[in-house]
C-alpha cells in the first residue's frame, strides 16, 4: 500500500537554532572535485590538439584562455563553496532582477557575432549574460519554489514557477540562444520536480509542451508566423535526415559523426584530420566531443563521459544529503543544468539530437560556461559542506 | 506531532523515489550515448576513417603521354607531339574583381578569347575537374608561350605548359587504321574495356587506337594534395610520375602503305577528302599465312592530327558526309559491296568441292545462258565454247559460272554460299579494329523471310544464285573479306585471322609482349581442286587471253588474280582484283577495289601491279588494261 501523496516535508529551512562554526574547515566532496578537475583537465588536453592551427601565431590561445578561466572558476567554486547558501534566498529578488537586466541590456549593448548579440565585450573576455542567467535562475528560482510550496497549491506553484522561468527564457531565445532558454526551462522543471509537484501537473506542463513544439515548428510557420529563425528550425529537424543535405543545416552533424566514427577504438591523434583541417566546425566549442572521439577515440570519449557520469551521480548524492529544502533545490537545479547540457550537446555531437548550440559544460571553450558551471559546483560543494556539518552537529554521521 | 528535527530522516520516500527515477533515466541515456559511439567507433569506424580520408586527400592527375605505334621494321607511324599549352592555376588567379577582369581581358588579347569565354572555361572545367589546372587554350604559337612564359609577374595564375598531342606524322596515310583519340566518355567510362580509366583521360576511339588502348594508355601519374575544409591546398604529397603508354608494333609495312596511296591516287582516287571525291576505294595485302595484314588503306583520307584536338562540329559534320567522301569509314573492312568475278574462285571452289563438276568437267560457252526466261549474257556477248574450270577462270566465263549457278541452286544445303562462308565472306574476319561489317552472302532462306516481312517484292528464285555465282546480286563482301578467301585458297584451307598488332613493346622497341591473333579455323579443300583453282588464275594474270594478263605484262613474277567488275545500280562500274603472289619469304595476297573505276582491268588491276612492285622489289610502273571483262 503506497502512502497517500503528500507535499514533500519541509526541512530545517530556516536553522536558526544551528550554531555558526567556521565551515572553512569541512572538505569538499572528493569524488566530485575529483570529477571536476579531471574534465578540466581533458578540456584543456582536447583544446591543444584541436585548436594547434586555428590561430597561426599562437597556437595555445584557447588552451592558456581556458586554463586561465578554468583556475578563477576553481577558485569561486572554492570560495562559494565555504559560505553557507541559505543565505542567498532572501537575495532572490535582488538575483531575478540581475539577471533579467542583464539578459535585456545584452540585446541593446551587447557585441554582435554571427547575427547574435548573446555577450557583452569586456577586456579579455566576452561575458554571457545568458550563462549566468542560469545560475541567477536556478537560486532565484529555487527560493521562490522554497516559498511556495509550503501553500499547498500545485497547480499555483507549478504556473508560477515556468512563467519565471519562460520569460527569461524567451528572451534569451530571441537573442537568439536557443540552447540556453532550453537550459532555463529544464531548470524550471527539474526544480518543480524535486520540490515534489504532483504527477498530474508535469502531465499537463508535457502537454503543454508538446502542443508549444507543434505550434513552433510546424503550426506557426504555416500560418507564416516566424517564431524561431529559419535557421533554428532546420537545425532542428535536420538530425532527423542529416544526409538530407550534407551540404546545409546536416554538414555539421555529419562532419561530426565522420570525426567521431573515424575515431575508432584508441583516436587517431595528430592525425585527426577532421579536427585539424577544419572540417569539423566550432570544434573547440559545440564538437569538442567530436574531438575527443577523433583524437582519443572510443577510450577518451569513455573517460569523458564516466567522469561527466561521476558528476552527476555525486550531484544526485549531495542533493539527498542537503539539510534543507532550498539545498536540495539548489543541488537539483545545477544537477539538471549539467545534465541536460552534457545529453543534448553529446547527442547532437554523435547524432541522436538536434543541434542546439548547447555547450558541453567544461569542457566547451568559453570563459562564461566554464565560470558559471564551476560556479554553480561550487553550491553544490556548499549544499554537501551545509549538509555534513549540519549532521555532525546533530551527532549524525552523512554516509556519502 | 513529532518534531521534524528529533526524527531526523535524510530523505523523503518522495524524494528519494524522484532522485532514483532521475537516476534511471541518467543511466539509461548514458547507455543510449554508449551504445550509439559503439556503433559509430567500432563497429562502422573503417567506413568513417575512409570518409574522413576522402574528405582531405585530392589527387591530381598528371596525364601519361600515350605509347608510339610503329611499322613493322619499327618506324613510326603515331607519336606523340609535344605542345604548348596555356594553363589556368585558379588558385593563384588575382582575386575576384576589377585585377581578375584586368588580366582575363589582357589574357584574351593575347589568345584571341573573349574574356567571357576565359570566365566561363575556368568555371566550367574546373566544375569537371575539382583542383586540377585549367587548360585554356591547346597547341598555341611558340611567339603566345614565349610571351607569357617571359611575363609571368604581368599574367599570375596563368602559365605556358608543355603538353603531349599526339600526332599522326604520316597524315593521310593510313589514317582510318590508326583512328583517332578523344577524352574518355561517360558511356566508356562504365565498360569493362575502359576499367581503371581516369575521367579525362585521352583514349582511343577508333581503329588500332582503341583496340590496343590497354597497352597505348599509359598509367598516369598523381600528385596528392591535402586540402581542408575550405578547399585550400594545405600541402602537397608525393608525386607519382606517370607512365608512358607502351610502344605498339604493327605489321603495317610503310613503304607498302605508301606505295598503296601512290596506287590509288594513280587510278584516280582523291587521296584526301573533299568534293570532288566521286572514285573511292580500298586496298587490303595481307600475308596469306598467318593473317598479318601488311597494308591496308581507305580512300579519300583525312587527317588525324585534327583530332588531337577537339574537332570543331562542322568539320566533324564534313568529315561524316558523303558528298566529301566519307573519309572516317575504313573502306577495306566497311565497305560491302558486290564483287564481281573475283567472286568466281569461290564459287569454282564449291563447285568442286561438292562434286557439282570435276577440274576436267567441259560447260559450253554459247555466249548466254538462259535461265527460265531470263537470258543471262558474257559480256560483250563472248562465247569461249567448251571450256573447264581453269579456261573459265582465266578468260572469266560468265556463263560457265551461270551454268554452276543454276546447277548449284537445286543441290541441297545452299552450295556456294556455304562455301562463300566457309571461306570467310560474309562474316566477321576478326581483323583487330572496331566496328568490322559483316556483309552479306544471299541465301534463299534470307530472301524468303525478307519476302514473307514485304521488305522485298519477290522470293529467291533461280536468277538469285546465278547472279551470285559470279558475285553479283545481293552478294556483299568487304576487300578484306576476299584478301581471307583468297589466302585460304592459297595456304591450302586456313582461314586466317587478319590482323594489325604484332607485338607490345618498351619504349626502346624491346618486345614485351607477342599479341596473338587468336586460333585460325581451317577447312579442308581437295589438293587437285585447289591446283585447278590457283591455275586458272595464274593464267587469268599471265597467259594470253587472261583478263589481267596485259596488266602483268612483263612484271616478272608469278601472280595469280582475278579482276572483278561489279555493277552498281546507280553509278558506273567498281573495279576489284584480288590477287595471290607466292613466295617462300614473303608471298602475299591483295584486295583492291575501286568504286567507279570501271572493269576490274582498267583500275583495280593496274593499282595491284603497282602494290606488288613496291613489295617485291621491282620497278613500280602503272600498266592500264585492256579487258573488258567482268
Amino acid at each position: 500500500m503506497p502512502p497517500p501523496v503528500s507535499p514533500t516535508p519541509i526541512r530545517s529551512v530556516d536553522q536558526l537554532t544551528e550554531p555558526r562554526r567556521p565551515s572553512f574547515t569541512t572538505p569538499l566532496d572528493p569524488l566530485l572535485t575529483l570529477a571536476i578537475l579531471g574534465l578540466c583537465a581533458c578540456s584543456l588536453l582536447t583544446l591543444v590538439g584541436a585548436t594547434k592551427e586555428d590561430i597561426s601565431d599562437a597556437p595555445y590561445y584557447y588552451v592558456y584562455r581556458q586554463g586561465a578561466y578554468a583556475a578563477i572558476g576553481i577558485v569561486l567554486m572554492v570560495l562559494l563553496s565555504r559560505f553557507d547558501y541559505s543565505r542567498l534566498r532572501e537575495l532572490r529578488y535582488g538575483l531575478y532582477a540581475i539577471m533579467m537586466v542583464s539578459i535585456v541590456a545584452v540585446i541593446g549593448a551587447g557585441s554582435t557575432t554571427r547575427g547574435s548579440k548573446r555577450a557583452f565585450e569586456l577586456p579579455f573576455f566576452n561575458f554571457q549574460p545568458s550563462e549566468l542567467g542560469k545560475l541567477l535562475l536556478i537560486l532565484a528560482l529555487a527560493a521562490f519554489v522554497v516559498g511556495r510550496i509550503r501553500r499547498g497549491n500545485d497547480r499555483d506553484t507549478t504556473a508560477r514557477t515556468m512563467l519565471l522561468a519562460l520569460v527569461p527564457a524567451m528572451i534569451v531565445i530571441a537573442q537568439p540562444d536557443l540552447g540556453s532558454g532550453l537550459v532555463y526551462i529544464a531548470i524550471a522543471v527539474a526544480l518543480l520536480f524535486f520540490a515534489g509537484i504532483s504527477w498530474k501537473q508535469f502531465a499537463a506542463l508535457f502537454a503543454l509542451g508538446a502542443m508549444a513544439i507543434v505550434i513552433v515548428l510546424i503550426a506557426a510557420p504555416a500560418m507564416g508566423v516566424e517564431v524561431l529563425k529559419p535557421y533554428q528550425v532546420d537545425r532542428l529537424t535536420a538530425f532527423l535526415n542529416p544526409s538530407d543535405d550534407p551540404a546545409k543545416q546536416g554538414y555539421q552533424q555529419s562532419q561530426a559523426r565522420i570525426a567521431i566514427g573515424a575515431g575508432q577504438r584508441a583516436g587517431r591523434g595528430d592525425e585527426a584530420t577532421q579536427t585539424r583541417n577544419n572540417f569539423l566546425p566550432e570544434h573547440h566549442t559545440d564538437f569538442i566531443f567530436a574531438v575527443v572521439g577523433e583524437t582519443y577515440g572510443f577510450i577518451g570519449v569513455a573517460v569523458v563521459l564516466s567522469l561527466f557520469a561521476l558528476l552527476i551521480w555525486r550531484c544526485m548524492r549531495i542533493l539527498t544529503m542537503a539539510k534543507n529544502l532550498y539545498g536540495v533545490l539548489i543541488a537539483g537545479g545545477v544537477l539538471s543544468m549539467v545534465a541536460f547540457q552534457v545529453f543534448v550537446n553529446v547527442g547532437m555531437n554523435v547524432g541522436i539530437m538536434p543541434i542546439t548550440g548547447v555547450t558541453l559544460p567544461l569542457m566547451s571553450y568559453g570563459g562564461s560556461s566554464v565560470l558559471v558551471t564551476l560556479m554553480a559546483l561550487g553550491l553544490v560543494q556548499s549544499v554537501y559542506v551545509q549538509g555534513r556539518k549540519n549532521a555532525s552537529a546533530k551527532g549524525r554521521v552523512l554516509v556519502d | 506531532m513529532i518534531d521534524r528535527e528529533d526524527r531526523f530522516v535524510p530523505v523523503t520516500p518522495q524524494l528519494a523515489f524522484r532522485v532514483a527515477l532521475v537516476g534511471v533515466v541518467a543511466v539509461t541515456i548514458f547507455a543510449l550515448i554508449f551504445f550509439r559511439l559503439w556503433f559509430l567507433q567500432v563497429l562502422s569506424g573503417d567506413q568513417f576513417l575512409a570518409t574522413a580520408n576522402d574528405n582531405r586527400v585530392r589527387d591530381v592527375r598528371i596525364p601519361a603521354p600515350r605509347g608510339d605505334i610503329v611499322d613493322r621494321q619499327g618506324r613510326t607511324l603515331v607519336d606523340n607531339r609535344i605542345s604548348s599549352a596555356v594553363v589556368i592555376e585558379p588558385e593563384k588567379l588575382p582575386p575576384p574583381g576589377r585585377e581578375r577582369t584586368a588580366l582575363y581581358r589582357r589574357l584574351g588579347r593575347v589568345l584571341t578569347m573573349p574574356p567571357k569565354k576565359i570566365r566561363k572555361e575556368i568555371k566550367d572545367q574546373r566544375a569537371v575537374l575539382p583542383y586540377s589546372d585549367v587548360t585554356l587554350k591547346n597547341d598555341v604559337s611558340q611567339v603566345v608561350y614565349s610571351y607569357i612564359y617571359e611575363r609571368q609577374t604581368d599574367f599570375p595564375g596563368v602559365k605556358a605548359q608543355t603538353v603531349f598531342l599526339r600526332s599522326y606524322p604520316r597524315k593521310l596515310l593510313g589514317a582510318q587504321l590508326f583512328g583517332t583519340v578523344g577524352e574518355i566518355s561517360p558511356d566508356e567510362l562504365k565498360q569493362s574495356k575502359f576499367r581503371g580509366v581516369n575521367q579525362g583521360t585521352i583514349v582511343g576511339k577508333s581503329g588500332v587506337e582503341y583496340t590496343y588502348d590497354r597497352y597505348l594508355r599509359g598509367k598516369d601519374g598523381a600528385r596528392r594534395i591535402y586540402i581542408d575544409a575550405l578547399g585550400r591546398t594545405k600541402n602537397r604529397g608525393p608525386e607519382l610520375p606517370p607512365d608512358q603508354g607502351k610502344q605498339v608494333r604493327l605489321s603495317i609495312d610503310l613503304d607498302l602503305q605508301k606505295a598503296g596511296q601512290e596506287a590509288m591516287e594513280k587510278v584516280g582516287v582523291l587521296a584526301e577528302a573533299g568534293p570532288g571525291a566521286v572514285k573511292r576505294g580500298a586496298f587490303v595485302a595481307m600475308d596469306p599465312t598467318n593473317g598479318e595484314v601488311l597494308a591496308m588503306g581507305s580512300y579519300p583520307s583525312f587527317d588525324p592530327n585534327v583530332f588531337a584536338k577537339p574537332v570543331k562540329p562542322g568539320l566533324f559534320k564534313k568529315l561524316n558526309s558523303n558528298e566529301f567522301g566519307a573519309p572516317l569509314v575504313n573502306r577495306a573492312i566497311n565497305g560491302a559491296y558486290p564483287t564481281g568475278s573475283t567472286f568466281k574462285a569461290i564459287t569454282a571452289i564449291a563447285a568442286l568441292q561438292s562434286g557439282l563438276i570435276t577440274p576436267e568437267t567441259i560447260i559450253n560457252d554459247g555466249g548466254s545462258l538462259k535461265v527460265g526466261n531470263i537470258t543471262f549474257n558474257n559480256d560483250n556477248n563472248v562465247a569461249y565454247g567448251p571450256i573447264a574450270v581453269r579456261k573459265a577462270l582465266q578468260v572469266s566465263s560468265d556463263v560457265f559460272f551461270y551454268t554452276l549457278g543454276v546447277q548449284a541452286n537445286g543441290e541441297g544445303g545452299d552450295i556456294i554460299q556455304t562455301w562463300a562462308k566457309r571461306l570467310g565472306v560474309g562474316r566477321a574476319t576478326g581483323i583487330d579494329l572496331p566496328g568490322e561489317f559483316k556483309g552479306l552472302v544471299p541465301t534463299p532462306a534470307w530472301r524468303d523471310r525478307l519476302f514473307k516481312r514485304k521488305l522485298t517484292d519477290r522470293p529467291w528464285s533461280i536468277g538469285d544464285n546465278v547472279n551470285f555465282a559470279v558475285g553479283q546480286g545481293d552478294l556483299q563482301a568487304t576487300p578484306l573479306q576476299m584478301a581471307v578467301a583468297y589466302s585460304t585458297i592459297a595456304n591450302g584451307g586456313k582461314v586466317v585471322r587478319p590482323h594489325l598488332g604484332r607485338r607490345v613493346e618498351d619504349g626502346a622497341g624491346r618486345a614485351l609482349q607477342e599479341i596473338e591473333p587468336g586460333s585460325a579455323r581451317r577447312v579442308s579443300i581437295d589438293e587437285g581442286n585447289r591446283r585447278a583453282v590457283l591455275d586458272g588464275l595464274r593464267a587469268a594474270a599471265g597467259e594470253p587471253g587472261g583478263t589481267s594478263a596485259d596488266v602483268f605484262k612483263g612484271f616478272g613474277r608469278e601472280v595469280m588474280g582475278k579482276t572483278g567488275t561489279a555493277e552498281r545500280p546507280g553509278q558506273a562500274n567498281q573495279s576489284w582484283y584480288v590477287a595471290y603472289a607466292p613466295d617462300a619469304r614473303r608471298p602475299i595476297v591483295t584486295a583492291v577495289t575501286v568504286e567507279q573505276g570501271g572493269y576490274g582491268a582498267e583500275a583495280a588491276a593496274p593499282a595491284t601491279r603497282y602494290i606488288l612492285a613496291e613489295w617485291f622489289g621491282l620497278k613500280k610502273s602503272f600498266v592500264k588494261g585492256e579487258s573488258k571483262t567482268t
